[in-house]
């Protein structure tokens, strides 16, 4: 409860004690960054502590794995690649600070970072001042396309929208009545703005959906749950839309667990909720509720086996998970590496214009390809949850799915599209025909 | 099919009688050759009879290994169909992932713990079969698995099989089980189950086009007294041109329900406001020790619960390694430990810093943030940033009706466990040595050390004391939610809220303070929304707190000055 006073009672306070650490890590990087010459520095964004900690450290890890690996393959244009790792520490303001840091004092080639949407924006006018790339790893509510990002995550039609489409479909139950739950920040309240343009022009009547939010780190759902219960009862096959974020959820399915909720009756289809965030369960009652994402630990190929097997001895922990994100950081990477090879330099400007139309292989058996709007090609999986804590994929998109960075069921966004190649352009208006042209 | 062995008895009762009718007429030779025709016949039927069955099964067991969810969903169909004694079985075994399958040689085996069995037979398969893949289900095809389990099972001898099936065709309301429920519920004889088989067949009755208007309307009245949601749902989905006494009757059944859970709703709100409630008692009472009877502004207080939370997980892995038979016990092991350790690092803190501090409230403040800090960030150096695992007790798990709510065990424990703490933590301040002089101490310092008091190792004491409980309310927040480093910011300022609005230096104001918050939160919920709630409480205690600035409950005279 009360959360929030926390954060802005403490947020000086806080900033004050991280402002000190940050001067400790800015000296480390200073005396690293002065010994190697010759060396394309790579900037990782992710916070270690704090609230977030608990999703973006594994992105940390994956990211210096696959430096690592890339530095035994004989490094990238005949230079080793050197990882610079910040702590922005779940505060949002630091981490433009940090962005700061890492492009103008540490010189970093690219920056690998951010995991919430609101982080994303407060380092989007950094990177836009000084130019340097960023690849974000996380699905987002899109409506954004910028020239200085890469967005390898999923945007709404990669994650949300076939969701729904496999729930509405005869093997998803047929469903009828929809609840859209999720923690009250930008990401939810936009995706379920599109779920709920989209479930309407599906012909769903207003009636039929019930949307709610709970504040971060929300933990008595008992009210939610029953009324969830309540509205499922009206007669019509009914299901949940959860974007609840990271740490509410643990509670949210305990809940669903104990007051009986199964999902034979109510399935649960989440896009928050991945190998990582079922680590803290016990899954078994959990099993047969959902979740969308473009990258399961449980798909079996060669080059996701491979993945695994060095993550763990990376690591040197056998129990630890893989999940999409970290799927999305691999081929953010991967991209980044040969469009430099193309570019023959690391330089932002040549590398930006080098990424779109690089293609390289994802964990799922596929090929993603980075488009021209900076968002790239997925395959869409729906997965049910296994009494192991793994995912079953249940459901899979034919080929893959382009990812869009305006929604086209949104009123104002549906006009605008993204191209860097041709338009040189982020939100150029069609009706209008010119580029700035602004979602409502 | 009646089974071979009975057919086989049956040739030879009828033999026998035969046998003794005929013999004294029929000369021996013709009587040897009646037999051996008999046998001959008899032994024809016994080797097609299995034969016969076996490919029925066979044929129905050959969709599970296509691996697709349509095969599947005809598997089930065609192994229930077929009416073999393993198919109870090999639902069951599907029902619980325990049914593979090998692609190549496209047979199917059942899992157990210690074998591999053959599907068709039953008979362990040696040396166990490699590389099988366990056929998959999704939703759709686990409310098959669970009707065509019902179906099986609903004439099962024992009464809590017959019970849940009973429970999984009321669920599915699959009219193809009607005859099934009809012949069980002429049979069965447990009062409870024979309910849920009536509203069974009514509810099948309602969905089907050929049950006629009266049939109906009986229906109507069966499936409305059981006034709770399902019974809603399935008046809710009669179809709009059914006969208009029908609709009508389903109408008014509807209202009748709803007026019922209505009411149900405002006795549910206050028993989620008690638990809530109960909660923030749990996690404040260690703080109205340290801030409201000894004055110290403890931001690390959410730490001491996340200690006590960690403690738990530590023993329950303990437990996990080595003796996994005490895993219902793992929570009574944990809190004298998780009171112990959190104490000990309530009194490290009192001594190496706080100490320092007395009567410096905002320095007390900061220093104690960023002890609150390092203890975090130990705690996620030491057991990773990721959420673990705390598992529920089986008697903290699940859940039982209370006439229309749902009470959740592990909600109802902490209730009855916070009562106890609170109960114990007044006993203690108010019947024993150290409670004395606690009391002694914080009302008037000075007095208290010329009587003898060591009041240095009485603060450590006490602060060890707020601390230890803060510990063990870790144990029992661990059952509700995430064991992670950020598992006690979320309380703090909760707690503060609580003990401020109950009253500075008051344990029943605390309790009264965290009650009243709590059945707030909950009767707002439901109207303005968590978000909307939660601001509008807040609101409100600023209000309080502007016209009663000491609380609730404040302390009169000299005790707050102390």
């Amino acid at each position: 409860m009360f959360s929030f006073i926390r954060t802005a009672a403490s947020g000086p306070l806080a900033r004050r004690l991280m402002g000190a650490t940050a001067g400790l890590a800015l000296s480390l990087s200073a005396i690293s960054g002065a010994s190697a010459q010759d060396t394309i520095k790579v900037g990782i964004l992710h916070s270690l502590s704090g609230t977030m900690a608990i999703s973006e450290t594994t992105l940390k890890d994956v990211m210096l794995m696959l430096i690592d690996e890339q530095n035994k393959k004989g490094g990238l244009l005949g230079k080793k690649l050197e990882a610079v790792v910040v702590d922005p520490a779940s505060n949002w303001p630091l981490f433009a600070e940090k962005a700061r840091e890492l492009i103008s004092k540490d010189k970093v080639s690219v920056v690998f970072g951010c995991w919430t949407s609101v982080s994303r924006k407060s380092v989007l006018p950094v990177f836009k001042e000084l130019d340097s790339i960023l690849f974000y790893p996380v699905q987002y509510e899109g409506e954004e396309s910028e020239r200085n990002v890469f967005y390898t995550g999923a945007a709404p039609n990669q994650q949300a929208i076939p969701a729904v489409d496999y729930l509405m479909s005869k093997d998803g139950g047929s469903v009828k009545r929809w609840v859209l739950a999720g923690t009250d920040y930008v990401y939810p309240r936009t995706t379920n703005k599109i779920l709920e343009a989209y479930l309407k022009a599906k012909g769903v009547k207003e009636e039929d959906i019930m949307i709610n939010y709970t504040p971060f780190g929300h933990s008595d759902w008992q009210t939610i749950v029953s009324d969830i219960k309540k509205f499922g009862s009206a007669g019509k096959k009914t299901a949940v839309v959860s974007t609840i974020n990271g740490d509410a959820n643990v509670p949210f399915y305990k809940e669903l667990a104990n007051q009986g909720l199964k999902a034979t009756d109510i399935p649960v289809v989440a896009f928050s909720v991945g190998e990582e965030e079922l680590a803290g369960l016990d899954t078994k009652p959990l099993v047969g509720h959902l979740a969308a994402w473009n990258y399961f630990e449980s798909i079996k190929n060669p080059a996701n086996a491979a993945f695994i097997k060095s993550w763990k001895e990376f690591t040197k922990n056998p129990k630890r998970t893989t999940n999409d994100p970290m799927e999305a950081h691999y081929i953010g990477f991967n991209m980044w590496v040969k469009a430099v090879e193309k570019a023959k330099s690391v330089e932002p400007d040549k590398v930006i214009a080098a990424l779109p139309g690089i293609e390289t292989p994802n964990l799922t058996g596929g090929t993603s390809k980075m488009l021209a709007n900076h968002h790239i090609t997925k395959p869409v999986f729906v997965g049910e949850i296994r009494g192991d804590g793994q995912f079953d994929v249940v459901w899979k998109s034919k080929g893959l799915v382009s990812g869009d960075a305006w929604s086209d069921f949104l009123p104002g966004s549906k006009d605008l599209e993204a191209d860097w190649v041709t338009l040189k352009c982020g939100n150029y208006n069609k009706v209008a025909k010119k580029c700035g042209g602004q979602a409502s | 099919m009646p089974p071979p062995d009975f057919l086989l008895r049956y040739f030879r009762k009828v033999l026998a009688g035969a046998c003794a009718m005929i013999c004294t007429r029929l000369t021996l030779t013709r009587w040897l050759f009646g037999l051996l025709a008999a046998y001959v016949a008899a032994a024809a039927l016994l080797i097609a009879m299995p034969h016969a069955r076996a490919q029925s099964l066979d044929a129905a067991l050959a969709h599970f290994t296509e691996d697709s969810f349509d095969d599947t969903d005809q598997g089930i169909q065609a192994v229930v169909a077929s009416g073999s004694p393993r198919a109870s079985a090999i639902i069951q075994a599907l029902s619980d992932g325990r049914l593979a399958y090998d692609g190549d040689k496209k047979k199917i085996y059942i899992k157990t713990d210690a074998q591999v069995l053959d599907a068709e037979t039953g008979q362990p398969v040696t040396p166990a079969p490699d590389n099988l893949d366990t056929v998959r289900l999704n939703n759709r095809l686990r409310q098959a698995v669970a009707a065509a389990l019902g179906g099986l099972t609903l004439m099962s001898p024992d009464r809590a099989a017959r019970l849940s099936a009973a429970q999984a065709v009321f669920k599915s309301r699959d009219e193809k089980v009607l005859p099934v429920v009809e012949a069980a519920l002429a049979k069965e004889a447990d009062a409870g189950i024979k309910t849920i088989l009536a509203q069974t067949r009514a509810a099948i009755l309602l969905g089907s086009d050929e049950a006629t208007e009266p049939q109906k309307v009986e229906a109507v009245a069966a499936i409305a007294a059981r006034g709770d949601q399902d019974a809603l749902r399935i008046l809710n989905d009669i179809s709009a041109d059914a006969p208009p006494a029908v609709t009508k009757a389903a109408q008014s059944a509807i209202k009748s329900i709803q007026n019922q859970l209505a009411l149900w709703s405002a006795v549910q709100n206050a028993w989620y406001g008690l638990s809530l409630g109960s909660v923030l008692l749990l996690a404040a009472i260690g703080l109205a020790i340290t801030f409201g009877v000894m004055g110290v502004i403890n931001m690390a207080h959410g730490e001491m619960v996340m200690i006590g939370a960690y403690v738990t997980f530590a023993v329950q892995e303990m437990i996990r390694a080595y003796n996994p038979g005490l895993f219902d016990y793992s929570l009574a092991i944990a809190l004298p430990l998780a009171f112990l350790v959190s104490a000990l690092v309530g009194i490290l803190i009192e001594r190496t810093v706080i100490r320092f501090l007395y009567g410096r409230p905002l320095e007390t403040l900061l220093a104690t943030w960023g002890i609150s800090l390092i203890l975090q960030q130990a705690v996620r150096s030491l057991f990773g940033p990721t959420n673990r695992e705390v598992g529920n007790p089986s008697w903290m798990s699940g859940a039982f009706e209370l006439g229309g709510i749902t009470i959740t065990y592990n909600r109802l424990w902490i209730v009855v466990f916070t009562i106890a703490v609170f109960v114990a933590l007044l006993g203690m301040l108010r019947f024993t040595r150290l409670g004395l002089e606690v009391r002694a101490v914080t009302q008037n310092r000075a007095m208290a050390a010329s009587m003898g008091i060591r009041t240095a190792r009485i603060d450590a004491l006490t602060f060890g004391l707020g601390s230890g409980i803060a510990g063990i309310a870790g144990v029992a927040l661990s059952q509700i939610d995430n064991v992670s480093p950020n598992l006690g910011q979320g309380y703090i300022i909760d707690s503060f809220m609580v003990v401020v609005f109950g009253g500075v230096g008051n344990l029943w104001g605390t309790l009264v303070g965290a009650l009243t918050l709590g059945i707030a939160n909950k009767f707002l919920e439901p109207y303005a929304g968590a978000v909307l709630a939660k601001i509008a409480i807040l609101v409100f205690i600023i209000l309080f707190i502007q016209k009663k600035p000491r609380g609730m409950f404040a302390l009169k005279g000299r005790a707050v000055e102390a």
